[in-house]
């Protein structure tokens, strides 16, 4: 009897360890103070992953805020306040995003945030900044819900904290860019849709749906795979049964690389598109046969911007030790539209900071409109940036090649 | 086109994958009444003694001659991980309850996972594995290929060499004397302690095999790699019937054909359209093995053997 019972256990041992997570670490850093003499100090919060896997996009955003507030100091952009930066570590995890959040809050100096890089860190922090009415703008979340609430895919749009804008565009445009690009450029009618049954995956292959049934093109089937799965040759053989012309496909790299891999093994010689997910130096690398898959990302690559140009020869001459990576620009545009919410605040009252500048400043920043590196710089009723600006990569020679660039119109 | 014949080949490439895979646990349990937990990981650490032998060779190295290199390489680096984790881990632990050597394996196989993700260089994220190159083989429409050759040849090998050992050779023979009964098997001179080494080993050989086969298969191995594929496998004995080796090749193929026929049809069924699909493949996998236990508690092949006093 005992031998059936080890075995009864250790089927529920193997229940348990399949329910397994991983648990994150914390950590948090000492605090700066707040005002000098006869000038007021205003001081402008980061919070970003600083150290770890992300940190050269972390540093990135750092370094363009410093820029941002350097010259709006050099140049006495608010007569009467100095700026200063506030940059905090957040690893990439949430419990030390939401630890950074209070301590920004605490500090009665911080009249504005900008950060952080993940969405998943941003949902942590939210609450806490939108309680002290304290202004958070984010250079690089795409989660939808993060303005639009849990329930903006079935069309109930509801802003969930009034203090939270970002500068990125969101997931909700990228997936209909793609079909647009799909449709318009690359004319394929007929894609098979695949995704990961994550947030970020599902939400992507839906409004990809959305978009290319309704320009003319047919979903000639729908998968969904595991995030853990690497062996995909029984959805290959029906994508190939289905006569596709391409793949989209709505999740991350480590599962997209073998993925478009085994389908051209199989000898389905079409591309894979996805997101920013899968824009990755890492797909590329997982997957020999990746030449001419797409990928969308959100922003331009401000290399091909003008209006980037001086920003870039500033960086350039500031000599910051790391490079301002993907979301530089975005992060300059971020401390500058809470720059010019403090200035009109000021302004407002007679020169000098009122005592709720907290909440007036998240009214200013509102309303800001300004040309920034990115483009035109301002925030509709949700916080998202009405400045709907995409790209599309393909892969060419080993590496994501520009494609097209191109700012969102809904079809 | 009908995709019935490649969904069906399909099946079976990945059920022979998971029978290779089987024959670890379904032997470590025939013998000592232990479900060897770490068992997926050392699958895991084989795909990475084939990676190594593959860096370590020099560029434009034919396939020809890499592969036997990495079996060789991935077979040294899974036996002996296996033959030490049986030595250090599981022996000095054969007289304690039950649940000792259990918790023991689960240990292990998070250390294991731990060590490579620690101190394989850059395997925080996926390596690539090579890759057979060419394309596929069409029989009819069905498609093999190229690195799915590898695992059809390996696979009934395997068995054929294995079935071989266990039933015509002494030590085959000492190996299910100690499995009916170690105690009896003492008395009559066998070295039991060798037999249970060597039951781990051969285990831990074939797991090495299935690595290389997934590595090609996949293009890449990972330090996670071994978790859900050792899951699966392990289904896959108890579906054959633990202890029986043919039951832990069959229930494997049983299993690969099950989830890949899910993927395929189950949406096509009236009503169940939202229950088909990659996404519940591992589900009905599980339905079949609960269904199977039902009707046969013993699993396919197994036997009803009394307990024993």
């Amino acid at each position: 009897m005992r031998n059936r019972a080890t075995l009864v256990v250790s089927i529920a041992v193997i229940g348990a360890l399949s329910l397994t997570a991983c648990g994150s670490r914390g950590g948090s850093k000492t605090s700066g103070g707040d005002s000098a003499g006869g000038t007021t100090t205003v001081t402008i919060g980061v919070d970003a992953p600083l150290t770890g896997d992300l940190s050269a996009l972390g540093l990135g955003i750092k370094n363009s805020v410093d820029l941002a507030i350097n010259q709006a100091n050099a140049n006495n952009e608010v007569p009467g306040v100095k700026f200063k930066i506030q940059a905090l570590d957040d690893t990439a995890k949430p419990a030390p995003g939401q630890q950074n959040a209070t301590q920004l809050v605490a500090d009665k100096s911080v009249l504005g945030v900008v950060g952080p890089l993940n969405s998943s860190v941003a949902q942590s922090m939210q609450q806490i900044f939108n309680d002290a009415h304290l202004t958070e703008i984010s250079p690089a979340n795409t989660g939808v819900a993060l303005t639009q609430g849990e329930a903006w895919a079935s069309g109930k749009k509801v802003r969930p904290f009034a203090s939270y804008f970002r500068t990125a565009t969101t997931d909700a445009v990228q997936g209909p860019f793609a079909a647009q690009y799909l449709v318009n450029t690359a004319a394929k009618k007929k894609v098979f849709l695949i995704d990961d049954q994550k947030t970020y995956g599902a939400g992507l292959a839906a409004t990809f749906k959305g978009e290319y049934t309704k320009l003319g093109g047919t979903i000639v089937g729908e998968e969904h795979v595991n995030p853990d799965d690497r062996d995909f040759s029984a959805i290959v053989t029906k994508v190939k049964a289905s006569g596709a012309d391409a793949v989209y496909y709505g999740g991350e790299y480590p599962a997209a690389g073998p993925l478009s891999l085994q389908l051209k093994d199989a000898g389905a010689n079409i591309p894979l598109m996805g997101g920013d997910g899968i824009q990755s130096g890492d797909f590329i690398k997982l997957n020999a046969k990746s030449q001419g898959d797409l990928a969308t990302a959100v922003g331009l690559p401000v290399e091909s911007l003008p209006s980037a140009a001086k920003f870039i020869a500033d960086y350039k001459a500031a000599a910051y030790k790391d490079a301002y990576e993907t979301y530089g620009g975005y992060s300059y545009d971020s401390a500058r539209a809470i720059i010019l919410g403090v200035k009109a605040v000021v302004q407002a009252n007679n020169g000098k900071l009122p005592s709720d500048a907290r909440a007036k400043v998240v009214e200013a920043v509102q309303a800001v409109s300004f040309d920034g590196v990115t483009g035109k710089v301002s925030f509709d009723e949700y916080g998202d940036t009405t400045n709907k600006q995409l790209t599309v990569y393909k892969v060419d020679g080993g590496k994501w090649a520009v494609e097209k660039s191109g700012t969102f119109v809904a079809s | 086109m009908n995709e019935l014949p490649q969904q069906l080949a399909n099946g079976l490439i990945l059920g022979a994958l998971y029978g290779l895979v089987a024959i670890g646990y379904t032997m470590v349990y025939g013998i000592v009444q232990l479900i060897n937990f770490a068992h997926g990981e050392i699958f895991m650490v084989g795909g990475f003694g084939a990676l190594t032998a593959y860096l370590a060779l020099p560029g434009g190295t034919t396939m020809w001659l890499a592969i036997p290199l990495m079996l060789v390489a991935g077979i040294l680096v899974s036996v002996l991980v296996a033959v030490a984790a049986e030595r250090f881990a599981y022996r000095p632990l054969r007289t304690a309850p039950r649940l000792a050597p259990l918790i023991t394996a689960i240990g292990l196989s998070i250390g294991l996972q731990q060590l490579v993700f620690s101190f394989y260089p850059d395997a925080k994220k996926a390596r690539v594995f090579p890759k057979i190159p060419g394309d596929p083989f069409s029989l009819g429409n069905v498609a093999i290929q190229r690195s799915d050759l590898f695992l059809i040849i390996a696979a009934p090998l395997c068995m054929l060499v294995l079935g071989w050992f266990v039933t015509k050779t002494r030590s085959g023979r000492a190996m299910q004397a100690t499995s009916q009964d170690p105690d009896t098997a003492k008395l009559m001179g066998i070295d039991t302690d060798k037999i249970i080494v060597m039951a781990f080993a051969i285990g831990a050989a074939f797991a090495a095999v299935a690595a290389v086969a997934y590595g090609l298969r996949t293009g890449q191995v990972d330090f996670r790699m071994g978790f859900v594929l050792g899951l699966k496998a392990f289904t896959a004995a108890v579906l054959g019937g633990i202890g029986n080796i043919y039951g832990a090749m069959l229930g494997g193929l049983v299993l690969g054909l099950a989830e890949g026929l899910a993927t395929a049809y189950i949406q096509h069924i009236p009503g169940m359209h939202l229950f088909g699909g990659g996404a519940w493949k591992d589900v009905w996998a599980f339905v079949l093995l609960i269904v199977v236990l039902l009707v046969r508690p013993q699993g396919l092949l197994g036997e009803r053997v009394a307990d024993r006093a």
